[in-house]
């Protein structure tokens, strides 16, 4: 994973300048070119289609943005003017969309409704909480999904195969805010184990240590319901690619040279089944989302979820359309990263 | 199969034999939908739950859902008259659940409904015409694959207003992507066998191709997609209620655990209020897919790794 970075600056920039007819390179430099091309173009286009939309649904479909801003509020026929032009509602549509245009290419998306501040700011202040909630809640539920996946799938059939797989199943058909509420009612009002919500006590004392294990003890509920309803699906992808790979025979070369069966499950099997899997973490990351805003809702976390439902209270449309954007970003940058990976993991990708 | 068939007497047209055929696949799916044990536990309590919500008119009083004529008190804990306890309103949560059912259920079926009808004409046009038609019908349907599928209903819903109706076209128009990608792939498959061929010697017309040859050949297929999909539809529908997105009129599971939420049941240790409805949403979506899961493995044999 290492040389990534280094390879991915090599072919990229003299793809165009050889444009399309690269006499000089050899057949494999030429086909990671050629591949990673399509990925890219592919990418670029579903960005663009993003853009266009977010553009479309907020302002075509979405209507007159100042009848959400003046919902609650009495304002003359003047003000509305005076509130339409300094918006720039007041211009035609396509010079609203050049405007849209210039302002998403200089970083700016625009001053949130209800914190009267701009979104960029807003966003960058809490996106650490978010990736420290989702990022452990992901790394916790790949880590129990592959072991737990390779396990059942190594003894399918068995009892404990049929447990893990009704086990998963049943947490993934729960509702994720509902498990977080039942959660909360149990370990933190009913035993009070745990901070209800929140992300920082303000009765902490100094010091880094202490301030560490402060956030610590608030994520364990929030990551441990975000880890319990995601899994399942890690569990069932690698239990399927177990028994694909089950009735191969190098495994039973493996077994005949007189390897344990659990050396033939860990050399052997397992690292040929982590490809699909590995792909499907980053194909996964919508879904993540998905429960990183109703989690962080549920336990008051101070990340981009919250401020997403806060947002929904409030008819906060510029919050809601860069969350979009910036969501379906993140999708899609991590669907090229499982891409590109599966070009160094899968040399069967290489040929196609 | 077809020449047995042809072989009775009875059947003389060509569609007698098509439908003689068609259930005899159809007696053969279920012998091997028997086999799957999960499949048939999530059919029977699927089977119990729609019966029930289909009752509910009958066996309840809708009266008990109205606020201004209702006695029970706020929050109260179950007791003799009202077994599940009461919302902040005082009505019965047993009598809310009994109807949250009913659109829970409602949504996730109609949607899920139109993801597969939008899915399937996609699909079905992407594989059957090829070139520039399937390439923009596929980078359509790939947007709709990154966007993440929450975020995009939740705005759709914002700027379209919320009502049962807008609720089950968004939650279909974000869901129709995946499976647009299993048709499209699974008539790729179906063209290129030799009836076809033949069928466009005799002179069918697209038309016709399509509505006689790969539509009934992909069928199966969706219809296992389908139930998985009524699962999800069904979590995305309460996900969007809690999250306030839900038609205020209506009372759906995911509207009463928004409305518990916001009236502190959690601090207030309302299990009462709580446990039902999300149960409800627990046993639905894991009988869909229970149920799916079963049909898949019987669709795609592929999948029956032993004991699933």
């Amino acid at each position: 994973m290492a040389s990534d970075p280094s390879l991915l600056a090599g072919p990229s920039p003299d793809g165009p300048a050889s444009g399309g007819l690269s006499g000089e390179k050899t057949a494999g430099g030429s086909g990671f070119g050629r591949y990673l091309r399509g990925r890219l173009t592919g990418s670029v286009a579903s960005l663009v289609l993003v853009y266009l939309s977010s553009f479309f649904i907020f302002r075509v479909l979405g209507g007159d943005p100042l009848q959400a801003i003046a919902k609650d509020r009495r304002m003359t026929p003047e003000e509305r003017a005076a509130l339409r032009e300094q918006l720039g509602l007041d211009q035609p549509l396509l010079a609203q969309f050049g405007k849209y245009t210039a302002d998403v290419f200089s970083g700016n998306f625009g001053t949130s409704y209800q914190y009267r501040r701009p979104v960029m700011e807003l966003v960058l202040e809490r996106l650490s909480a978010t990736v420290l909630l989702t990022g452990t809640a992901l790394v916790l539920s790949v880590a129990v999904g592959l072991w737990v996946g390779a396990r059942a799938g190594w003894r399918h059939g068995s009892r404990l195969d049929r447990a893990h797989v009704g086990v998963s199943l049943t947490l993934w058909s729960a509702p994720t805010f509902w498990l977080g509420m039942i959660v909360i009612m149990i370990f933190a009002r009913q035993f009070g184990l745990f901070p209800v919500g929140g992300m920082v006590s303000h009765n902490v004392g100094p010091g880094l240590l202490a301030e560490t294990l402060d956030v610590a003890h608030h994520l364990v509920l929030p990551a441990i319901t975000m880890t319990a309803v995601i899994y399942a699906q890690y569990v069932l992808v690698m239990r399927s690619s177990i028994l694909d790979e089950i009735g191969h025979d190098y495994l039973t070369t493996a077994r005949a040279k007189g390897l344990r069966d659990d050396l033939v499950r860990r050399r052997h099997a397992i690292p040929n089944a982590l490809l699909p899997t590995v792909t499907l973490v980053f194909l996964q990351l919508g879904g993540v989302i998905s429960g990183a805003i109703v989690t962080e809702t549920i336990f008051s976390w101070p990340g981009l979820g919250r401020m997403v439902f806060e947002s929904i209270g409030f008819r906060d449309f510029p919050v809601l359309q860069t969350t979009f954007v910036l969501f379906s970003a993140a999708v899609i940058v991590a669907n090229m990263c499982a891409d590109i990976a599966y070009w160094f993991l899968d040399p069967r990708v290489r040929k196609a | 199969m077809s020449a047995q068939s042809s072989g009775q007497t009875a059947l003389t047209s060509a569609r007698a034999i098509a439908w003689a055929r068609r259930r005899a696949a159809l007696a053969g799916f279920w012998r091997e939908y028997r086999t799957q044990r999960t499949g048939l536990v999530g059919l029977a309590f699927l089977l119990m739950v729609i019966a029930l919500a289909l009752a509910t008119p009958w066996v309840t009083d809708a009266g008990g859902l109205d606020p201004t004529k209702v006695h029970g008190g706020r929050l109260d804990a179950p007791s003799l008259a009202y077994p599940l306890g009461t919302d902040e309103l005082g009505r019965s949560v047993l009598l809310l659940t009994l109807w949250g059912a009913r659109v829970s259920l409602l949504v996730g079926v109609t949607a899920t409904l139109l993801a597969i009808v939008i899915g399937s004409l996609v699909g079905i046009l992407a594989g059957h015409f090829g070139g520039w038609t399937s390439w923009v019908l596929m980078r359509l349907a790939d947007w709709f694959i990154v966007v993440p599928t929450l975020v995009l209903a939740m705005v759709l819903l914002l700027v379209l207003g919320s009502n049962l109706f807008t609720i089950i076209v968004v939650i279909g128009v974000a869901s129709w992507a995946g499976t647009a990608r299993l048709i499209r792939a699974q008539t790729l498959a179906v063209e290129g066998r030799p009836y076809l061929e033949r069928a466009r010697a005799l002179g069918a017309g697209h038309w016709h191709q399509m509505s006689r040859h790969v539509l009934p050949n992909v069928m199966p297929l969706v219809l296992a997609s389908t139930t998985l999909q009524v699962a999800s539809a069904i979590l995305l529908e309460s996900t969007l209620s809690f999250l306030g997105l839900g038609d205020p009129n209506q009372i759906s599971w995911g509207t009463m655990l928004h409305r518990a939420y916001e009236a502190g049941a959690v601090s207030y240790g309302a299990w009462w209020y709580l446990l039902p409805p999300g149960l409800g949403i627990l046993v639905v979506v894991l009988c869909f897919t229970l149920c799916g899961r079963a049909m898949e493995s019987v669709v795609n044999p592929r999948l029956r790794g032993g004991g699933r």
